[in-house]
């Protein structure tokens, strides 16, 4: 079996980071694994622009973001085996993928780090009721649909959710030609990027609908109509609300999730909020020597935000390569209140390194503050404003914080009046 | 005109396992599906299972080949190298006035040689963990199997089909004309006459009767909606019923399927569009809360997808099997409802001994077959199976689909042979790529591609499913 010090699940831009930071720390022999015909990942299909302000501080594509990171995988001789699916990984680290070169192949590593992206939330898994026609896509599947192969899929379209995929496809239809009737949301606030919304909707008209929802699909062979309805504070949806849309086609923009199949299989243990595993200071998570990052771990919004936490989990995996783990206890963050989740959610009590907290909140708020603290001891404590669970936010914890902590950090955040 | 022994009307369990076993005989015998695929209706969805027979009272013909049906599954499953689970069928009872009914079901299958097993509530929920606190008493029917059942109807018609029967697909019969002791059946574009007629067609069966006589009985939809869960979700190792009863027949289940994800279902509300295979709130809500009484923990927030089936029922409380009193050959085989998939083979040995028989002198063919080789399928292989064969054939080592993991190797061997998948849905239902927790977003782009090259046809003419459910509606190139 051909083993490696290092093997990388996923050539998007999570495991190019993540190649290209374990290269830079002098991990030479490793490997990135990916089942699609090219590298990139997502962003191949994101062709607007919107990519790399953070960390390239310039306006570029999807396509053009995962570019810079491909040569510089290039350019660091990084191996990658396209067209090769991960079947398998194995807690003893052991990854079995397929390819039709090498046939069925099982390889190991000291340290394996998953970077396997996500997938949306289709129409089964949030029960829009009625029949089932063509006509229904999610909205990555239409933008794949629409970017890469050359097709629209409909001419008159609703689109379900205000996530950013959906809110870019609002635009790109209709610069396509395509009438879009609506955008509904079951929240009552939008969950796109505030950039997203005005760009995608407000410049072109197109209403949204907060506090509502699909509650019916019509026709038998393509998508002929659907039903809205107005939904209370409980998300139900309010009899006597309902309205009817004549469209061709409805697209779910209704959340992603992360791929985490491999890591469930391996037993691996996972943040029932995120979806996620769940990881350590150093990206790691409950199985020694495995990794996560990206959207295989936790849902981002933004691409700069998947480099940086990759580069930190290729950093993780390079100190457990040349360390070993922390024998010391951890640390468990928790969430408090409005605080959806936080990753990493353990720290080790002797982490020589500062760990910045990526968390979310769970509701909109115009001003809040937010606190870290363990116990009755008041860590940090920040003002925020104009608080949206669709935007990540970040606190550090530093090493010095750490010490002589007894119990969880617990991160808050307080509405302000 | 084509001219025929005999025409069956319709591509579900029930015609397919029919034109199966003519197969063997020395007839010229023709299927009409309307749909472009065969097993579109009530046999796509349902609770795939292959009742023992223990709940079709006595003297029912539905109890008679429901007991008789099982039986034979056993070696046509083999047969055509079908995939099924015996899981075994727990009939949970919740408390002393339930308990007793279950005495009724342990009598029956006595007297018709089931075989059980007798729990209590305690050692039931050491199996079956999942299962409420509120169970007092199970019964096991360990014999109990779950199939795919469109996988057996499709094979079953791939056997008629290799045996010399003709399919034809999207192919809707619209009339029936009698001429000269024959019937003249008009399907699509084209009329097959015959002299015997078999009416398989379903919910639409007193339709198909009205065009030579006026039916008895009525079609009375009733509708049944499911849960699919994601296969991550280990639930439940065995079939978990309700005590059945009078108004609510077999209740809400919890059912392992043969690829590992569970449904939840059904419901049973009679609906007034016989079509409308729609989900509703008020089903699923029914499903919901009723599943509850027999499991705890059901996580439907990992559900991936819902479905409804239309139950084939009418105004007879039993299966219709019977020869029209005045259209002499004219063979309704109708009200196919539960336990229908279960019954099929022997509604086919119960339909060719009392009736074709009498108009026919059968005689086997020579050298026919009733048996299928083996599907390649990747996930069932050894590391060392599958290197061997992608080797040789590197299209499988192209997986496709990731969460079912599918190569496009297997989505080619779908597209093959006469009754080859030509639409999405198609492929979906022979080698599964959509049928996973991501529901066809990341595949279904790939499986079009494969489509459209394979069939030589444009990505735009590419179906989802029935006439008129395309996926693109047109290029921006
Ligand atoms: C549709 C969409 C639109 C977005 N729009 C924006 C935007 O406008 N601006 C912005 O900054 N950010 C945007 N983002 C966010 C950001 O671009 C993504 O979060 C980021 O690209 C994700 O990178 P990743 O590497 O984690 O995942 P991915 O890019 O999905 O990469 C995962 C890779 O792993 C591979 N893989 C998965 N499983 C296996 C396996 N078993 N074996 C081998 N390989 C496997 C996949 O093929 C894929 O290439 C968007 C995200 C999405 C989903
Ligand atoms: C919710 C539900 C759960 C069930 N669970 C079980 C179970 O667990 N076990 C069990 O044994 N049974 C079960 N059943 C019953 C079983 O599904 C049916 O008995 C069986 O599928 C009926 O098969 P069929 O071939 O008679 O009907 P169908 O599968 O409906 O086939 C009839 C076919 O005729 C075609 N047709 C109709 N009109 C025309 C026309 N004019 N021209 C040409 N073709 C036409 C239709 O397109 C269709 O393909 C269940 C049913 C439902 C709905």
């Amino acid at each position: 079996m051909r083993h490696y010090q290092a093997i990388i699940i996923g050539g998007g831009s999570a495991g190019l980071s993540a190649a290209v930071t374990l290269k830079d720390r002098g991990i030479e022999d490793i490997l990135v694994l990916e089942k699609d015909r090219e590298p990139g990942g997502i962003l191949e299909q994101c062709i607007h622009n919107g990519f790399g302000l953070q960390r390239f501080k310039e306006q570029l594509s999807g396509p053009a973001y995962a570019e810079r990171y491909i040569k510089m995988a290039e350019e660091r001789n990084v191996k990658i085996k396209l067209n090769s699916m991960v079947i398998k990984l194995t807690p003893d680290r052991k990854v079995e993928y397929v390819n039709s070169e090498e046939g069925d192949v099982t390889v190991s590593a000291d340290a394996v780090i998953l970077a396997v992206g996500c997938y949306e939330r289709s129409r089964g898994a949030i029960n829009i009721y009625g029949t089932r026609p063509s006509g229904v896509y999610t909205a990555g599947q239409a933008q794949k649909y629409l970017n890469m192969n050359g097709y629209v899929v409909g001419r008159k379209v609703f689109i379900l959710g205000s996530g950013d995929i959906g809110l870019i496809m609002a635009r790109r239809m209709t610069l396509e030609g395509a009438t879009v009737v609506g955008v509904a949301e079951l929240m009552p606030y939008s969950n796109g990027l505030p950039r997203n919304m005005k760009q995608c909707l407000e410049d072109f008209n197109i209403p949204l609908y907060l506090s509502h929802t699909v509650t019916n699909i019509f026709g038998k062979d393509r998508l002929e109509g659907i039903e809205l309805s107005e939904v209370d504070d409980k998300r139900n949806p309010i009899k006597g609300s309902e309205k009817y849309f004549d469209v061709d086609t409805l697209l779910l923009s209704v959340g992603l999730i992360p791929e985490n199949h491999l890591a469930d299989e391996a037993g691996i243990e996972m943040d029932p909020v995120t979806r996620g595993p769940k990881v350590d200071e150093n990206y790691m998570t409950s199985i020694d020597g495995i990794f996560a990052c990206g959207n295989g771990l936790h849902v981002h919004d933004l691409v700069d935000f998947v480099s940086l936490q990759a580069e930190r989990a290729a950093e993780g995996a390079a100190r457990y390569l040349s360390d070993g783990k922390s024998e010391a206890g951890v640390i468990t963050l928790r969430n408090g209140s409005n605080v959806s989740y936080t990753v990493p959610k353990y720290i080790h009590k002797d982490a020589k390194i500062n760990t910045e907290v990526f968390f979310r909140a769970s509701r909109p708020m115009d001003k809040a503050s937010l606190t870290v603290s363990c116990g009755d001891r008041l860590i940090r404590k920040l003002a925020r404003r104009k608080v949206m669970p669709s935007e990540m936010d970040r606190v550090m914890i530093t090493a010095k914080d750490l010490k002589d902590l007894d119990g969880d950090i617990v991160i808050s955040m307080e509405e302000n009046a | 005109m084509t001219k025929a022994d005999i025409v069956i009307i319709g591509g579900g369990i029930t015609g397919t396992m029919i034109a199966r076993a003519l197969s063997k005989y020395d007839l010229r015998t023709v299927l009409v599906e309307k749909e472009n695929d065969i097993a579109d209706g009530a046999t796509m969805a349902n609770s795939a299972i292959v009742h023992v027979g223990y709940d079709p009272e006595d003297g029912t013909l539905k109890g008679l080949l429901n007991v008789r049906g099982a039986r034979l599954y056993d070696t046509i499953l083999d047969e055509m190298n079908c995939r099924y689970l015996t899981t075994g069928a727990f009939i949970a009872a919740c408390g002393e006035e339930e308990e007793k009914h279950l005495d009724v079901l342990t009598d029956r299958a006595d007297r018709r040689g089931i075989p059980y097993r007798i729990l209590s509530g305690d050692e039931a929920r050491k199996e079956e963990p999942n299962l409420s606190e509120d169970v007092t008493k199970v019964i096991d029917f360990h014999t109990t199997k779950v199939i795919y059942p469109w996988e057996v109807a499709l094979k079953a018609a791939k056997v008629a089909v290799n045996n010399g029967v003709q399919i034809l697909l999207g192919h809707e019969v619209t009339d029936i004309e009698k001429m000269n002791g024959k019937y003249a059946v008009h399907a699509g574009d084209e009329i097959i006459e015959a002299s015997c007629v078999i009416n398989a067609a379903g919910i639409m069966a007193d339709r198909i009767a009205s065009f030579v006589e006026e039916p008895w009985f009525t079609m009375r939809p009733r509708r049944g909606e499911y849960f699919v869960l994601d296969k991550d979700v280990h639930l439940v190792q065995h079939i978990i019923f309700p005590v059945p009863s009078e108004e609510k027949g077999k209740g809400v289940l919890a059912v392992p399927t043969v690829y590992g994800n569970t449904l939840i279902g059904p419901n049973s509300d009679y609906i007034d569009d016989r079509e409308d295979n729609g989900t509703s709130y008020y089903g699923l809500d029914y499903v919901r809360k009723n599943m509850a009484k027999t499991l705890r923990n059901v996580p439907f927030n990992r559900s991936i997808r819902t479905f409804a089936g239309i139950r084939p029922a009418s105004t007879s409380s039993d299966f219709i099997i019977e020869e029209s009193k005045t259209s002499e050959g004219f063979i309704n085989v109708a009200s196919i409802e539960s336990p229908g998939l279960a019954s099929s083979p022997a509604i086919a040995e119960y339909v060719i001994g009392n009736f074709v028989s009498k108009h026919f002198d059968l005689k086997e063919k020579e050298g026919y077959d009733m048996t299928l080789p083996k599907d390649i399928v990747l996930s069932d292989m050894t590391e060392e199976e599958r290197n061997v064969l992608i080797r040789e054939r590197p299209e499988y080592g192209r997986i496709v689909c990731r969460c079912e993991q599918i190569s496009e190797g297997e989505i080619l061997d779908a597209l093959k042979g006469p009754l080859g998948a030509t639409t999405v849905k198609g492929v979906k239902k022979r080698c599964r790529p959509g049928m996973g927790r991501c529901q066809g977003g990341f595949c279904e782009p790939l499986v079009m591609e494969i489509l459209s090259r394979e069939l030589d046809k444009d990505p735009l003419d590419i179906e989802l499913d029935g006439k008129g459910s395309y996926i693109l509606e047109r290029s921006n190139r």
